[in-house]
C-alpha cells in the first residue's frame, strides 16, 4: 500500500457485502485494512471466478469495486487455530469490522468483551440489517428488504405501480458508510483519551437518513408523501411538477424551480426556447420571481410544460446540457455509465484510475477515491486475490515460522 | 453542546441546504461544539422549503431545515456587510475546522478561501463540498442535488424498464455525502492531532455519489454493458419483488436467494406443490418464469395486511420487508422505537416535533440530541458573547450596525 497514510491504523475487516464499502472508505484513507476470508474465499465475492458473460458478475464486480484498498489473508476463524491466531491479529490492530448476524462473534468466543481482552485499545463495529437488539434484531434482510425498510422504496418510482429500488444495491453503502464514519468518530475519541469501544451500525437507519423531508411531512404537516414517478414532489402540496422530460436522445432532468437562482434559470431557459421561435404568450408572460412554486396550481404547471416539453424534444441530451451551462440554466442530462464515463469534469479531475489486475489485464476507468486532501486525491490499488498477502502477514506481521504456517495450512486454516 | 466522543471540537460551519448540515450535525449530535453560520440577507434554501408546522410558511418553522441543525448555535450574520470579518475573524481563531458547500469561489470573495484561513490559523481544517469538486471545468456549474441524481446515473437506474426512468426521491445524491463528510473531517482531525498540520478537504458531491454505483460504472468498463433500469428484478435473487398488499398502497419486499427458500414461501403461502413444480425448480428456471411467480406471489400477498406477510415470511426466515411511509417509520415501527432513533425536541415556533439520531450508537459515547435546530440568528447574543468573547458594548454595535441581524 502506497496510499497517503492520513492514518495509521491496522484494520480487520470481517465483513461479509453488507459492509464491504466501510474498509473500503478506510482503506482510501490511508488505514492498512486486512480482510479476513474464509480459505477459499467469500463466495459471494470471488475474484477469481470473474466472467465478463455470466449473470453473476457483479458480485465480482462488487469486489473488484469496494475491495481496493485492502490486502487480503485467509482464516477459517471457526476452529480453534484459527480463533487463536485471529486473536493475534487483533493484538496488532486497532479496529474490528464484522457484519455477521447479532451475536455471532459471541458464538465465536469472539465478542467485543472477548477481544478487549486481548487487545484494551481495539475499536469493534458491527454492522448488522437492524442493529444489535429490538424486535427486528434477528430479521432476514436483503437490500430490497432494507430500502423498503428504511421508507426510501415507498417514495420512489410511478405512483401506479410498485415502490422500486435503484437498480444497484444501495442500503448497504449507506450502512457501511455510516460505519466508517463512526469508526473514525471513536478513533479520534481513543486518541484523546485512550478509552475505546463498541459501535453498533443499523442498516435501516442510514437507509432512513437518505429520506431528506418524508417523515418530517408527516410529524408536521400530517401528509404522507408518496412516489411521483418522473414527477416531483415534497416541494409543493398544489401541483405535481415535471422533473424529467423526454428529448430527442433520451432524457433531461429540469426542474421549475423556487428561489432568486430558480427564478433566474427559468427566465433564461424560457429565453432559450423564445430564440428558437416557438411561441407561447402565457410562458412568456410569466414573472418568474413571483411565481410561487408551493401554491401555483396544476393547470399553471401544465401549461408551462406544453412549450418547455416541446422544445426539449427537439433537441439531444448534449445539445441541452451544453446550452443550459453556456445560459446558467439549471439542467442536467439524466446520464448512463457511457456518458458519465465521457464526462469532461471527472476527466479534468483525475477521477479515473488505471488499475492493473493480474487476471483482467488493466482496467482504465476504475471509479477513484472521493478524498482529496490539501489538492492530493487518495490512490486506488486493486482488490486482493484471496490470501494473497498470507505470507506478508502471517510470516512478516505475527512472526509465524515457515514450518507453522505450512501446517496451518495444510491444517485448513489458512 | 453534549458531553461526549467530540466534545472540544469547534466547527464553523457555513454549509447550507442538504449534504453539508447533516454531516455537521453527525458531528454535533456526538458533542462538536457548532456555530452555525447562516446568511441573514438570504436565507437558505431550506427554510423556504415545507414541510412548515402546519403547513403555514415561515422562516423558522420549516422541518426540513430545523432537522439537519440540531445541537447547533444559530448565527445570522450579512455576510457582504463591511464589518462581518469583524465577526468572521474571531470565528476563524476559534474554530478547529470551517466547513462549507458554496459554489467554488465564494468563500474567497468573502476572505475565507483555505489561503486566507491558514494565514489567520496554519492548522485549520477547511472541508469544501461542492456539486463538481473545487477544481475543474464545471466546478461552478450551478444546480442542486436534484438534478445531479440524473447526471450521476441515479434516474436512469431507477424506474421500470417498459417506462420513462424516474429516480430515487429527491436530492439523492445530497445523501450519499454525508457520512463520507464525516470520515473525511475525522480523518484530517486524527491527522492533525498526530502531525500538527491541517489540510483542505475537496469533496465532489458527483465523485462520492459515483462511488454508490462503482459496479455499475465497472460493468461499463470491463464488459462494455450499459446498466440501466430494471424494476425489481436483481440478478442474484429471484423471485425478488415488492409486492401489493391488502389496503391502500401497502406493500411488501421479498427476495429468495436459494432452493430452500424458495421451497420455504411456497409453504408459507399454502401453496407447497409450487415448489416441486419443474418450471420453478432450479434459479434458472424461475429467473425464465418470474413473471408468473410475481403473479402468484401477489395473489397471496393481496389478501394480507403488508405487516402480516412481513412477519409471516421472517418466522419461516425469509428476508422481507414492508415498503414503510414515513407514518410508518415514525409511528409503527418497533424497531426504530426500540433503538430511540426518534428524538423529540421542543422548537420554538415547529413546536414538539422528531430529530432522528445518527445510524450508529457509540457504546461509551452515545449521541445527544439535546437542542432543536435554531431560529434564524437564535444565538448571536450567545455566541458572540460567551464564545467569540465580544463585549456588551461591541455586541450591541454589531447588532445596530446591522452586521447581525
Amino acid at each position: 500500500m502506497q496510499n497517503k497514510r492520513m492514518l495509521p491504523y491496522r484494520v480487520l475487516d470481517l465483513c461479509d457485502r453488507k459492509g464491504i464499502f466501510c474498509g473500503r472508505i478506510l482503506g482510501d484513507l490511508g488505514c492498512d485494512v486486512i480482510k479476513v476470508e474464509k480459505p477459499g474465499g467469500d463466495p459471494n465475492l470471488n475474484l477469481g471466478l470473474f466472467d465478463h458473460d455470466s449473470l453473476e458478475s457483479e458480485k465480482s464486480l462488487l469486489g473488484l469495486a469496494y475491495n481496493a484498498n485492502k490486502r487480503s489473508i485467509t482464516l477459517a476463524i471457526e476452529k480453534t487455530e484459527g480463533k487463536e491466531i485471529f486473536k493475534r491479529l487483533v493484538q496488532k490492530a486497532d479496529v474490528v469490522l464484522e457484519s455477521f448476524p447479532p451475536g455471532t462473534m459471541a458464538g465465536l468466543g469472539l465478542s467485543y468483551e472477548e477481544l478487549s481482552k486481548v487487545n484494551p485499545s481495539l475499536v469493534m463495529t458491527s454492522i448488522t440489517p437492524f442493529g444489535q437488539s429490538g424486535p427486528y434484531r434477528d430479521f432476514k434482510a436483503a437490500d430490497l428488504t432494507l430500502w423498503c425498510l428504511g421508507g426510501m422504496a415507498y417514495v420512489s418510482g410511478d405512483p401506479d405501480r410498485a415502490p422500486v429500488q435503484v437498480s444497484s444495491p444501495q442500503s448497504y453503502l449507506h450502512g457501511a458508510a455510516a460505519a466508517a464514519a463512526a469508526t473514525l468518530i471513536a478513533l479520534y475519541y481513543r486518541e484523546l483519551t485512550g478509552e475505546t469501544q463498541w459501535i453498533d451500525v443499523s442498516i435501516q437507519e442510514a437507509v432512513v437518513h437518505t429520506l431528506m423531508n418524508v417523515v418530517q411531512f408527516w410529524d408536521v404537516s400530517g401528509i404522507v408523501l408518496k412516489r411521483s414517478g418522473a414527477f416531483r414532489t415534497g416541494l409543493s402540496t398544489a401541483a405535481n411538477q415535471r422533473l424529467i422530460w423526454r428529448c430527442k436522445d433520451g432524457y433531461v432532468n429540469f426542474p421549475i424551480y423556487a428561489t432568486a437562482g430558480g427564478a433566474q434559470s427559468n427566465a433564461k431557459l424560457v429565453r432559450w426556447v423564445e430564440s428558437e421561435g416557438i411561441r407561447d404568450e402565457y410562458l412568456s408572460s410569466i414573472q418568474w420571481e413571483e411565481f410561487d412554486l408551493s401554491t401555483a396550481s396544476q393547470e399553471q404547471f401544465d401549461r408551462v410544460e406544453g412549450s418547455i416539453g416541446r422544445f426539449f424534444k427537439s433537441h439531444t441530451m448534449d445539445e441541452l446540457y451544453q446550452g443550459a451551462i453556456e445560459r446558467g440554466i439549471m439542467l442536467y442530462p439524466v446520464y448512463g455509465a457511457k456518458e458519465i464515463r465521457e464526462d469532461p469534469q471527472l476527466m479534468a479531475r483525475g477521477f479515473w484510475s488505471n488499475v492493473d489486475f493480474p487476471e483482467l489485464g488493466e482496467v482504465t476507468f476504475f471509479p477513484g477515491s472521493p478524498f482529496i486532501f490539501s489538492g492530493e486525491r487518495q490512490d486506488i490499488h486493486r482488490a486482493p486475490l484471496i490470501g494473497e498477502h498470507n505470507e506478508d502477514i502471517y510470516r512478516g506481521v505475527l512472526g509465524i515460522s515457515k514450518e507453522e504456517f505450512v501446517t496451518l495450512k495444510e491444517a485448513g486454516v489458512i | 453542546m453534549a458531553g461526549n466522543a467530540l466534545t472540544g471540537v469547534k466547527v464553523a460551519d457555513l454549509t447550507w441546504s442538504v449534504a453539508g448540515p447533516l454531516t455537521v450535525k453527525f458531528l454535533a449530535d456526538h458533542g462538536a461544539e457548532v456555530i452555525h453560520v447562516e446568511s441573514s440577507t438570504r436565507p437558505e434554501l431550506l427554510r423556504v422549503l415545507p414541510p412548515f408546522r402546519d403547513k403555514k410558511p415561515g422562516l423558522n418553522r420549516s422541518a426540513y431545515n430545523a432537522c439537519f441543525n440540531n445541537n447547533k448555535y444559530g448565527l445570522s450574520l450579512d455576510m457582504n456587510h463591511p464589518r462581518a470579518k469583524e465577526v468572521l475573524q474571531r470565528l476563524i481563531h476559534w474554530a478547529d475546522v470551517v466547513t462549507e458547500n458554496f459554489s467554488p469561489g465564494v468563500m474567497g470573495k468573502w476572505g475565507l478561501s483555505y489561503e486566507d484561513l491558514v494565514r489567520i490559523k496554519p492548522e485549520m481544517i477547511m472541508f469544501s463540498t461542492s456539486q463538481m469538486g473545487q477544481t475543474g471545468p464545471r466546478a461552478k456549474v450551478a444546480a442542486y442535488g436534484t438534478q445531479l441524481v440524473s447526471l450521476a446515473g441515479f434516474t436512469n437506474l431507477t424506474g421500470w424498464p417498459d417506462r420513462d426512468p424516474s429516480g430515487p426521491y429527491g436530492p439523492y445524491t445530497d445523501a450519499t455525502l454525508p457520512h463520507v463528510g464525516v470520515a473525511a473531517i475525522m480523518t484530517a482531525l486524527i491527522h492533525r492531532r498526530r502531525t500538527g498540520k491541517g489540510t483542505h478537504i475537496d469533496i465532489s458531491q458527483f465523485e462520492t455519489a459515483l462511488n454508490f454505483i462503482s459496479p455499475i460504472l465497472l460493468d461499463f468498463a470491463v464488459n462494455h454493458r450499459v446498466a440501466t433500469r430494471k424494476g425489481n428484478r436483481c440478478s442474484d435473487s429471484v423471485p425478488h419483488g415488492v409486492y401489493r398488499c391488502r389496503g391502500e398502497d401497502r406493500w411488501c419486499a421479498i427476495a429468495i436467494f436459494s432452493d430452500e427458500e424458495w421451497g420455504r414461501l411456497c409453504q408459507v403461502m399454502g401453496r407447497p406443490e409450487l415448489a416441486t413444480v419443474p418450471r420453478f425448480a432450479s434459479f434458472q428456471q424461475r429467473r425464465e418464469n418470474e413473471d408468473e411467480i410475481d403473479r402468484l406471489i401477489s395473489e397471496w400477498t393481496a389478501e394480507r395486511a403488508a405487516e402480516e406477510v412481513m412477519c409471516r415470511l421472517q418466522e419461516a426466515g425469509i428476508a422481507a420487508g414492508v415498503a414503510q411511509t414515513g407514518k410508518d417509520l415514525l409511528e409503527n415501527d418497533p424497531e426504530l422505537a426500540h433503538r430511540h432513533f426518534f428524538r423529540e425536541l421542543e422548537h420554538k415556533e415547529i413546536g414538539r416535533h422528531h430529530y432522528e439520531a445518527p445510524p450508529f450508537r457509540l457504546s461509551k459515547t452515545p449521541c445527544e440530541l439535546l437542542t432543536p435546530g435554531p431560529c434564524m440568528g437564535e444565538h448571536n447574543e450567545t455566541v458572540c458573547k460567551k464564545i467569540l468573547g465580544f463585549s456588551d458594548k461591541e455586541y450591541n454595535d454589531l447588532m445596530a450596525d446591522r452586521v447581525l441581524r
